[in-house]
């Protein structure tokens, strides 16, 4: 999974897809996941880092994180590795 | 041509809620660094909001409806130019667009300059040829009918060769979607009664709406373009706000409309970019839009590239703009005096 190479990420949470004009707000959280993502980790390594850095089990973090993922591919925000 | 005046004459100020360019372009004009514009404002309405904005513009005249007759708005400009040697004229609405091609030859002869399309130019472009325009030039276009009564509408349904919703559109302005036959006739009465026929019956594209401001020099060379998104959209289908966009494949394609047409003057590509991120063409506004100041403020003042395209100077094409610049516009209640009315409506000059 990588963040479309265009987008613009502020430290705010604020998203902008430049090519359609876009907006979005994220939480603390989704913010971090996003900036995980946009580092170069892949699922396996962001789960491990948040389970590890909050008090969530891996299956809880995973259900949230895949639909937290579909999401962001439904907003065309990110892309799979291989696109 | 530093800090040269320029006398441009510009129409299309009525800036209601669905607003005429003339306001936005010379507010563009305003900023030139390159020239004093000296604006005189063309008026077909005493209540046309851009006449009472007197920072902007410096004199107004009425002028005739083309629709009265090409020959009384070119008397009527030899007036304005007797009065105020004119340089440049830069009509903003469709509806003038014609007389002003008819008329650019003459304009020349008195020294007034314009940057209009070529009547080819202009008439393939027509919504009703919009489907000839895509074959001749490779560009994907929503299939379009051209019709004069409402019979015609019947057979075209009866043959299967359009379905609902449609969207109904007028030669010159206003577009509804019609979602069924009733509707469909319904539109295409209140259409024709305001514009005149044909009227235009396109398939509905579904996706998101994208439009290009462009300016071509006529040489097939694009001299701006910038993309905007609409992200507020009022009952008329006008933009309340709107965003540049980074969209090389909206640019690719203004690029290749102005190359392969030889555009000459502002335009306006309307377009819809469905999900599989097909982009079509559903409209070439023949003129700069009334969102242009976007442009101006990301970076290509179009208005006074148009100018000096239009006086002859050479111009070097604008490469970049600003992405993520909106634009919002807003109402505002400017208190206007009696007497100002009473001059426009008597002496027809303000």
């Amino acid at each position: 999974m990588k963040v479309k190479k265009n987008i613009a990420i502020s430290d705010t949470g604020f998203v902008f897809d430049p090519s359609t004009g876009d907006s979005y707000t994220l939480n603390s959280t989704g913010l971090e996941i996003v900036q995980m993502i946009k580092s170069g980790l892949n699922n396996d390594e962001i789960k491990e880092a948040m389970t590890h850095r909050y008090d969530v089990d891996a299956h809880s973090f995973e259900r949230y994180f895949m639909d937290f993922l579909g999401m962001l591919k439904n907003m065309q925000l990110v892309t799979n590795n291989e696109e | 041509m530093k800090n040269d005046q320029i006398t441009i004459a510009v129409s299309g100020l009525n800036n209601v809620d669905s607003p005429g360019p003339g306001i936005p372009v010379i507010r563009g004009l305003r900023e030139s660094k390159l020239f004093k514009p000296r604006i005189i404002g063309l008026a077909y309405e005493n209540l046309e909001p851009g006449l009472y904005m007197k920072d902007l513009v410096d004199k107004t005249y009425k002028v005739p409806y083309p629709s009265e007759g090409i020959d009384q708005v070119f008397d009527r400009l030899v007036y304005i130019h007797e009065k105020e040697s004119l340089d440049v004229v830069i009509p903003n609405f469709d509806s003038e667009i014609f007389a002003f091609i008819r008329m650019e030859d003459k304009l020349k002869n008195l020294g007034i300059r314009t940057l209009v399309p070529t009547l080819k130019q202009f008439e393939e472009r027509h919504k009703s040829n919009l489907t000839e325009f895509g074959k001749t030039y490779r560009v994907k276009v929503p299939e379009s009918f051209p019709i004069t009564s409402i019979d015609e509408i019947r057979s075209l349904k009866e043959d299967g060769q359009i379905k609902f919703p449609i969207m109904v559109k007028g030669k010159f302005y206003d577009a509804y979607t019609a979602y069924n036959m009733e509707q469909t006739v319904l539109y295409f009465e209140k259409i024709s009664a305001q514009w005149g026929l044909p009227v235009v019956l396109q398939r509905y594209i579904t996706g998101t709406e994208v439009n290009v401001v462009a300016l071509g020099d006529g040489t097939g060379r694009t001299i701006g373009a910038v993309p905007m998104r609409k992200q507020y959209i009022t009952d008329k289908g006008k933009a309340w706000g709107g965003i540049t966009l980074d969209d090389s494949s909206l640019i690719d394609l203004t690029h290749h409309i102005i190359s392969a047409t030889k555009w000459r003057g502002g335009m306006e590509l309307e377009l819809i970019r469905t999900a599989d991120n097909e982009l079509f063409l559903i409209e070439i506004n023949p003129r700069l839009p009334a969102w242009v100041y976007l442009a101006v403020a990301a970076g290509q003042n179009l208005p006074e590239a148009l100018i000096l395209i239009a006086l002859g100077y050479p111009i070097e094409a604008f490469l970049n703009y600003d992405v993520g610049k909106m634009f919002i516009r807003y109402s505002y209640d400017m208190i206007a005096d009696l007497h100002d009315f009473e001059k426009l409506s008597i002496h027809g000059e303000l």
